[in-house]
């Protein structure tokens, strides 16, 4: 039995039979069309190559196969140097982001800063005007010299201005100053403050911006679009890109390039398929990790939208 | 503390900003370095600007840019808000949490992998579409050189992309409105239409204001994934692909015309600069605690 007070909770959302399975046919039907595609590229990927080119994309393909997969894993040396790429642009990328933003948003947040006014400003007067695609490159490539450097690949997405008036404004409503305060007292340096009193209570609020990070990070492709020449730097979202149109570029990179091996690899040279299966691996990770995620997102994108 | 962050907006924020002079100049690579080849480059005058109003170029990318953009913040709007609305009224948590977190994950994928699905259905020779065209006997479409379907392939795609993530955001704002409204309403006997309008929609109203006017303030920048990536750079699809950003970015990587980039880019900041002012400007005006500054 439900006690009273459910059974009234309950109540606010109760609706007549047919509405609601209206409803969840509109709520479900949206929710199938969001997951479909990918699903659909999962099956092309197993899907045999030949039964591919003779019947197009199927749902329900002829004949089944795993050599994508396995071609894939013999030649994929491009694929696994991508893979690098992307780990180690990622990893670096959130972590100097989150460090940055981190540091500056808790000054931000301290009222007994001086300069206060003066590096709010500064931050989030680039949310405002920016000189542009064109200048920018040029400081990149030519001032500092970052092309096909991985760092052209992690700094230029370093720190955004919206993350510190998310971060900001979490230090401002959760932490309160008495806590601050009272570690001064203590003899604690800002610091120090911030590191054994503020860290571990605002760890939501970091997990945000770095999970923040993460994703933009590993989806990023247009640095390496405008910055990146060298294949050893090719991140995988742009070894999507440039898998676009031909494998010839998985197989130019195959160290397997010279055998006798390779030369019939490539004749039963599964195109299609592969290009399906390399989707599916380029973004598993970020598929089976994102419901563990959305949470903290949700989160996240609350305390962004509330202000001091 | 503020240092190393300080450091980063400097150089990567405002060291680019002196460069937009480019606009006025012919710039050339050869002249030694940054700050010489910015300082020595011809000045041309507004010859950039010309070139890029003369033509239709212009008219074209900026008709483009705010009329997507207007469509993908009407439409996005109304079917959020409807979404989050028909998932808080779903009575089986489960499964709306089950749709939630499915119309989410289009949000978690990048553009380039969202045009490989597209590509799968569109595909000429062995897309879905067509092969359930030619199952209904129908001429196959070329679907990568008929520019006439792609205004609403983007907008469907934008808003599929889009629309998990923002109603997630509304539907957290629903569920913090306080149970007794709607409580005290059914004792008064207001159906769930008549609570919906008179209960949910106006007490998330200030948060559809604010995204919304925030999202005018932007209306002048394209996602460049949605307009680059999805319609595969297909030269015959640019009078209606082409935005701001991608006429940007081939007339510096493929043009080479430095110039007239960086005028495309100026024109696109200062518009912006603009918008994001009257934005603040109205958000102000409706309440003074959102405004962004």
């Amino acid at each position: 039995m439900d006690s009273p007070s459910k059974g009234k909770l309950r109540d606010i959302h109760r609706l007549p039979a047919a509405w609601n399975g209206l409803l969840h046919l509109i709520a479900g039907g949206f929710a199938f069309v969001c997951v479909f595609p990918f699903v659909f590229v999962v099956i092309l990927s197993f899907t045999e190559e030949n039964s591919l080119l003779v019947n197009g994309y199927r749902i329900f393909p002829e004949e089944w196969s795993l050599f994508a997969y396995s071609y894939i894993f013999r030649t994929g040396d491009q694929l696994l140097k991508s893979y690098g790429v992307t780990v180690f642009v990622t990893i670096v990328g959130t972590a100097l982001t989150v460090l940055l933003t981190t540091l500056y948003a808790y000054s931000l947040s301290r009222k007994n800063f001086k300069f206060r006014g003066f590096f709010a400003f500064f931050a989030f007067f680039t949310m405002l005007f920016g000189g542009g695609l064109v200048p920018s490159y040029i400081v990149v490539a030519q001032l500092l010299e970052l092309k096909d450097t991985v760092w052209a690949l992690i700094l230029p997405m370093t720190m955004s201005a919206f993350n510190i008036l998310v971060l900001r404004t979490f230090f401002l409503t959760m932490i309160p100053d008495a806590i601050i305060e009272s570690g001064k007292i203590d003899g604690a340096s800002e610091f120090r403050a911030l590191l054994s009193l503020v860290l571990p209570i605002s760890l939501p609020g970091i997990a945000t911006i770095a999970l923040f990070s993460t994703l933009a990070y590993w989806n990023d492709w247009f640095n390496a679009l405008l910055y990146i020449d060298s294949n050893k730097l090719v991140p995988l979202q742009a070894l999507m890109m440039r898998l676009y149109n031909t494998m010839q570029f998985l197989i130019q990179n195959s160290t397997l390039l010279n055998s006798g091996q390779s030369r019939e690899l490539i004749r039963s040279l599964p195109q299609e398929t592969a290009r399906m299966a390399m989707v599916v691996l380029a973004t598993g990770p970020i598929v089976f990790a994102y419901p563990f995620f959305q949470r903290y997102f949700v989160q996240g994108l609350t305390i962004g939208s509330i202000k001091e | 503390m503020v240092f190393p962050g300080a450091l980063w907006f400097f150089i990567f924020a405002y060291l680019p900003m002196p460069g937009i002079i480019l606009a006025f100049k012919e710039y050339r690579l050869d002249l030694g370095g940054f700050f010489s080849g910015i300082i020595k480059s011809q000045w041309v005058g507004l010859k950039n600007f010309e070139f890029l109003f003369l033509a239709d170029d212009a008219y074209i990318i900026t008709r483009n840019t705010v009329l997507y953009n207007l469509v993908f913040i009407v439409l996005g709007l109304i079917l959020s808000v409807s979404l989050a609305i028909i998932l808080f009224q779903l009575s089986q948590k489960k499964l709306a949490k089950l749709y939630q977190t499915a119309m989410f994950m289009p949000y978690f994928l990048s553009w380039i992998i969202v045009s490989y699905f597209v590509f799968s259905f569109l595909s000429v020779d062995r897309g879905v579409l067509n092969q359930i065209l030619s199952a209904f006997g129908a001429e196959p479409i070329m679907w990568y050189t008929d520019a006439s379907y792609w205004p609403y392939i983007l907008v469907f795609m934008n808003l599929w992309k889009g629309i998990g993530y923002s109603s997630v955001i509304y539907l957290a704002a629903i569920s913090g409105i306080d149970r007794t409204y709607y409580e005290a309403a059914m004792i008064d006997g207001a159906n769930k239409w008549q609570q919906t309008i008179k209960i949910t929609i106006p007490l998330i109203k200030p948060m559809m204001i604010i995204l919304t006017i925030l999202a005018i303030g932007g209306i002048f920048r394209a996602d460049f994934g949605l307009f680059y990536q999805v319609p595969r750079e297909s030269g015959p699809l640019f009078p209606v692909t082409n935005v701001i950003d991608t006429y940007v970015f081939r007339s510096m990587k493929v043009v080479g015309d430095f110039g007239l980039a960086t005028a495309a880019g100026f024109y696109q900041s200062v518009v912006g600069l603009v918008l994001v002012l009257a934005a603040n400007w109205s958000v102000k005006k409706i309440n003074e605690d959102q405004a962004l500054f």
